[in-house]
């Protein structure tokens, strides 16, 4: 519309620039989560994640071969060797070395190729580009050997160590696996319960006559914003009171009964919108109430239903605090993702490697499902709000 | 038994039972109570189908009465009763004793700094989001891309705030990007740039902003000619302007402080534990979440603004900026007003973020975490339900503006 009569608007860059930027800016936090779950804990507390996107530059200090190495050619005794594989701290041969010393005062003095000369002029040491090495020294070198310097560009580097600790090898807090599944177990229920439910009260207030129903329409939409936090003690009280306790059940009910004015809400809304001459014919060719629900209404409306089944897993998912109120013991064995994330939060605080990849785990799913049905999330959220 | 097993099973009976419920109700009102045969089989009919929607209503109405509707009384009942005296009436005891702590205070004040900033930054990016993704090819792309934190807990959210806020000693690298940043300062012309002129004019501006908001929201008052409208919204203007007045206010106030501050350069900051400002990061986390819901809903409603108001416009000579600002934001307030409230409950009922990035430390207390800090680690039940009663108090507004609309639609 900005076009009109031929004329182009000269924000058009502004604007594609202005969005690139927002959606950095947007992405840049989940990246760096990202990126660190695939970081060893040396090198997120060594460095910002941004910086192993590319080769950095890192000093590594050496040894060379020690006397016992060394071999005598005339008046020198030798030691030859390769720096990269030799030492157990070597960086390996995927490294490109750029200079190299053997004084910690000055670690790159000298290029690669150049013979560098210990203090006393005694010893020398050359280094050649794929990590080889002849030290030379007029007296016989010490058990230890001499150290060296080297300033290598180390490539990108990641490991899958910490999904491997968080879901499989990890102990106690720092595994995930009891937590994912319990988190699962809430879930499933707790999003279809509701479903099942609201769909037929939609449907009664939707399409059935009776007096008070605009009264109970209006109650549903009052109860859309009662905050769960005044549900909690009389809940709480009332499940220790008729033995239910914390546990699964509590939680299922808990979750069923917060979601159900937006699911009510939602597929009342969506139901009334179908079209009145397919109920009316289903009605005069004798169907009861029942078979029009299950076999007309229920298939018609599966992109609301779809809608709240994501609203529904994506909150109970990531909820915390109905988990902990009406879940959690104090046996903890019942615990889901977030409140173990929580958990961790607090004893683990500067473990990133761990806290990255926990987190990072607890919210792929709910992404993946998001990416996969956002159609339906989209719809559902403008169904619920835009008149 | 396995809880996964469980699960399965309680979706089996749940599910089963529910279908069962509703078609074993259904027979046994068609074919037993009333059925459809025999001398009073119209009369029976008619009696069947008043009952019917009952039949149908009831887990859910159950469901809700006993979940949400129950509790709001119940919780009323124990804020006025005192636990420890076996559930004694104390009558206000439990919020005189609330009302003298500083926590609460602490905790009232926090949560009008975030009722204020959270929806109006997340409607305002939102809006521009919608507004200039809606222009360009790639959009959707775009549109999904900033829409994906609403997929991410609030914990999962705290964890990456968490990184993005950390702090190393002065003499390592930073792994925390605002440290990181914030290092690259040094009190340079830069820094002046970025650090006080840049604030200056986005304060200036906010304080413009609002201040046009309530010179809007005051025309009806001023203008003679307006038309008449009702004394509940016309309090809800007079409210809202009184609280742009305020802001205004506040926001020329601080302009000064900008350039009297005197900024700690180059000292890496445990920004969590400033007081006053640590509110700002923690809300930071929350619009990063809710933009993204903002521009969805916003960019529907900009889809749905007529053309010909547009193209009216483009032909009369009106500035891109005139159109947004003038001709497509009026149309879509009504919609902006549906996204303000949103975020406005969800703003209401924060938990997660405080309670797993501060636990309401350093004065970041907010009103849903103090209640949840009362409940189970004070274990007061009187306080924890007089502190609930004032969320509910500070929602019923809103409670009441939803029903009033949803009456006003079905008539």
């Amino acid at each position: 519309m900005d076009n009109i009569a031929g004329s182009k608007s000269s924000l058009t860059w502004a604007v594609h620039i202005s969005v690139a930027a927002l959606v950095f800016l947007w992405l840049f936090p989940t990246i760096g989560l990202f990126v660190s779950s695939f970081r060893t804990a040396d090198q997120i507390s060594s460095s910002g994640w941004w910086a192993s996107l590319f080769p950095a530059e890192q000093t590594i200090q050496l040894r060379t071969g020690g006397g016992d190495a060394a071999v005598q050619e005339g008046d020198l005794w030798v030691v030859e060797g390769n720096l990269l594989v030799d030492h157990e701290d070597s960086p390996g041969t995927d490294v490109t070395l750029t200079r190299f010393g053997v004084s910690s005062r000055d670690v790159s003095a000298y290029a690669i190729g150049e013979t560098a000369e210990f203090g006393d002029g005694a010893e020398t040491v050359t280094l050649s580009a794929n990590g080889d090495y002849r030290y030379t020294s007029t007296e016989e070198p010490g058990r230890r050997g001499q150290r060296v310097f080297i300033t290598a560009e180390v490539p990108p580097e990641f490991t899958l160590g910490n999904y491997q600790t968080i879901l499989f090898s990890g102990t106690g807090q720092d595994n995930m696996a009891k937590a994912f599944f319990n988190t699962l177990t809430v879930t499933v229920p707790a999003t279809i319960i509701p479903i099942v439910v609201a769909a037929f009260a939609a449907y009664a207030l939707a399409w059935m006559d009776f007096p008070g129903r605009a009264l109970l329409i209006a109650l549903v939409v009052a109860l859309l914003v009662v905050p769960l936090q005044l549900a909690l003690i009389p809940l709480l009280r009332l499940h220790l009171g008729i033995g239910i306790g914390k546990g699964y059940l509590g939680v299922w009910l808990a979750h069923t009964a917060f979601g159900l004015p937006l699911a009510i809400y939602l597929l009342r809304n969506y139901m009334v919108g179908l079209p009145r001459d397919i109920i009316e014919n289903a009605k005069v060719d004798g169907a009861t109430d029942f078979q029009i629900f299950t076999k007309i209404i229920l298939p018609l409306s599966f992109p609301a239903l779809a809608s709240f089944a994501i609203f529904q897993f994506l909150w109970t998912w990531n909820d915390l605090l109905v988990a902990k109120v009406f879940l959690i013991d104090a046996t903890g064995s019942t615990t889901v993702m977030t409140n173990q994330i929580v958990e961790l939060l607090g004893t683990r605080g500067g473990n990133w490697e761990i806290l990255a990849t926990a987190a990072f785990v607890s919210i792929a799913v709910p992404l993946v499902v998001f990416f996969a049905m956002q159609r339906y999330l989209v719809r559902g959220l403008l169904a619920g709000s835009v008149k | 038994m396995h809880p996964a097993l469980q699960g399965l099973l309680t979706i089996v009976i749940g599910v089963g039972g529910c279908i069962g419920y509703f078609y074993f109700s259904n027979e046994f009102l068609d074919k037993v109570l009333f059925p459809a045969k025999g001398p009073n089989a119209g009369r029976n009919i008619n009696r069947a189908n008043q009952i019917r929607p009952w039949l149908f209503l009831f887990p859910a109405m159950f469901a809700l009465g006993l979940y949400l509707a129950y509790p709001v009384f119940e919780t009323l009942r124990l804020s006025l009763t005192d636990r420890s005296q076996g559930g004694a009436f104390v009558g206000m005891a439990n919020y005189n004793q609330m009302f003298a702590e500083d926590k609460f205070w602490e905790a009232i004040r926090n949560n009008m700094l975030w009722l204020i900033v959270v929806p109006a930054a997340s409607t305002a990016f939102g809006l521009l989001a919608a507004q200039l993704t809606d222009r360009i090819g790639w959009g959707s792309v775009a549109k999904s891309l900033i829409f994906m934190p609403m997929a991410i807990s609030f914990v999962g959210a705290s964890v990456i705030f968490k990184l993005i806020y950390d702090t190393r000693p002065v003499d390592q690298d930073q792994i925390g990007v605002l440290n990181a940043v914030w290092l690259q300062f040094e009190g340079g012309i830069g820094s002046i740039l970025f650090l006080k002129v840049l604030p200056f004019v986005m304060v200036a501006g906010f304080a413009a902003i609002v201040a046009y908001v309530g010179y809007l929201l005051l025309t009806p008052f001023i203008d003679k000619g307006a038309r008449k409208e009702g004394i509940f919204l016309s309090v809800v203007r007079l409210i809202g302007a009184a609280v742009a007045v305020w802001l205004v206010v506040i926001s020329l106030m601080s302009l000064a402080s900008i350039f009297a501050a005197d900024l700690p350069y180059g000292e890496p900051q445990t920004w969590l534990t400033i007081p006053l400002w640590n509110n700002f990061f923690l809300m930071v986390v929350l619009i990063w979440i809710q933009t993204g819901f903002a521009m969805v809903i916003l960019s529907a409603a900009l889809r749905g603004i007529p053309e010909e108001t547009v193209e009216a416009a483009i032909v009369d000579g009106a500035n891109p900026f005139q159109i947004f600002f003038k001709i497509k934001v009026p149309q879509i307030m009504p919609t902006i007003v549906v996204v303000w409230t949103t975020i406005t409950l969800v703003v209401l009922k924060v938990f997660d973020i405080v309670f797993a990035m501060t636990n309401g430390q350093w004065e970041t207390q907010v009103l849903a975490n103090y209640m949840f800090d009362k409940l189970f680690r004070a274990n007061d039940w009187g306080i924890g339900s007089a502190s609930a009663i004032i969320i509910m108090v500070l929602v019923s507004p809103i409670l009441v503006w939803n029903v009033y609309n949803a009456r006003k639609e079905m008539r």
